[in-house]
């Protein structure tokens, strides 16, 4: 169990709406996904998997080089690949966008 | 020229069993009627799963929708079979009775409310034990309350199915639905095989378990009610149907002579079989045919 957190000031353009996406099953997991009350963007991640650190940090960065919303993620996660991670936060930016 | 009469009737189907436990409530709700309560953005987590290394859920696999269905005031509890296959912890659970509390005060104050309850669920979640038991006999005693003024659907839509202690919330249910995918049983294949060995249950026997603990074979029993394609819109017009018909006059977990009687009148030196069940305790060899 670990938890991981990260902060991207440059994100910072102000969303209204929430979005919750995904499940914690084996493979999976699911993202909560809110207006920041900071007005910048912070992410927490709690995970089952332990020591990948620095993949979290490499998918979280190349999402936050294209998406600039404010937001406070949260993640519950039950061993989900970086290519799900990705997945699982475009779908999560598409509700939160619509 | 349109090639759309190729495809079997199944494909247009909107299929409940691959909603999500959210979508599944959702699906079952007078459209604009409903709000979730304790939804996953208050965090109402497991505070046992993180301390054995397991991610929890923010909503503990259980979703409560409170609105109306066929425009009568009704609640749904559903679920997740995905998060640790719909197992009941401390919160699931307190989820759960403080729903069926919830409609039965509002029965008594003059608005009677009916719940639904979507269970996918293995039933207690083992990693918190005793809580989890402690639970489901609080999801009972508050079930048996409510009954008394209102009906209590319990859908089974699969595929993890209903077994355990949920088995027996099914159980004290007034009407049960099932899919042909479902299951319903107390004690898993799995658990059987484990406890009495392979040759006492196949766990890998697909066609044994579901002659046994299958949809069909359960609604043919007269143990479920309802038998029902995996259709979105053909489940929640059966929930409707019951929503709108009541409770009924004698629940089945009431009818304790019929069933002792029954169990007692097996032959039991001889291997039966599904039909002749079916034939023996509903007097409906075939039936079972999906709606």
């Amino acid at each position: 169990m670990e938890q991981l957190k990260f902060d991207y000031p440059s994100a910072s353009r102000h969303v209204t709406k929430k979005a919750h996406v995904g499940v914690v099953g084996s493979g999976d997991m699911e993202i909560l996904m809110e207006p920041s009350p900071t007005g910048t963007a912070h992410v927490s991640i709690l995970t089952s998997v332990n020591g990948f650190s620095s993949s979290w940090k490499a998918v979280l960065d190349r999402f936050f080089a294209k998406y600039e919303g404010a937001v406070r993620i949260h993640i519950n996660d039950a061993g989900a690949t970086p290519g799900s991670v990705m997945l699982r936060l475009e779908q999560a930016v598409e509700v939160i966008e619509q | 020229m349109s090639n759309t009469n190729i495809f079997p009737p199944f494909v247009a189907r909107r299929s409940f069993i691959e909603l999500s436990a959210r979508e599944r409530a959702q699906s079952l709700m007078d459209s604009g009627s409903w709000r979730e309560l304790v939804g996953p953005f208050e965090r109402i987590e497991s505070p046992w799963l993180p301390e054995q290394g397991i991610a929890p859920q923010s909503d503990d696999g259980c979703v409560v929708l409170k609105g109306k269905i066929a425009a009568k005031p009704a609640v749904v509890v559903a679920l997740e079979g995905g998060f640790q296959a719909g197992s009941m912890g401390e919160v699931s659970g307190a989820k759960m009775t403080a729903t069926l509390d919830l409609a039965a005060r509002d029965c008594q104050n003059g608005t009677t409310t009916a719940a639904v309850l979507l269970l996918e669920t293995g039933g207690v979640r083992l990693q918190e034990a005793n809580l989890g038991l402690a639970a489901i006999a609080e999801v009972m005693a508050s079930l048996l309350a409510l009954r008394e003024h209102a009906p209590i659907i319990t859908v089974i839509a699969g595929t993890v199915g209903c077994f355990g202690g949920m088995s027996l919330v099914a159980g004290l249910s007034s009407y049960i639905v099932m899919t042909p995918e479902a299951r319903l049983g107390l004690n898993g294949p799995e658990v059987i095989e484990q406890e009495s060995g392979v040759e006492e249950f196949d766990s890998s026997d697909r066609p044994l378990i579901w002659a046994i603990n299958g949809g069909e074979q359960r609604v043919g029993m007269g143990v479920a009610d309802e038998l029902v394609v995996d259709d979105a819109e053909r489940i929640a017009a059966a929930i409707q149907r019951y929503v709108k018909a009541g409770f009924p006059v004698v629940h089945r977990s009431q009818q304790v002579e019929l069933y002792r009687n029954r169990i007692a009148a097996l032959d039991t030196s001889k291997q039966f079989d599904p039909f002749s069940l079916r034939e023996s305790w509903n007097n409906k060899k075939k039936e079972g045919v999906a709606r």
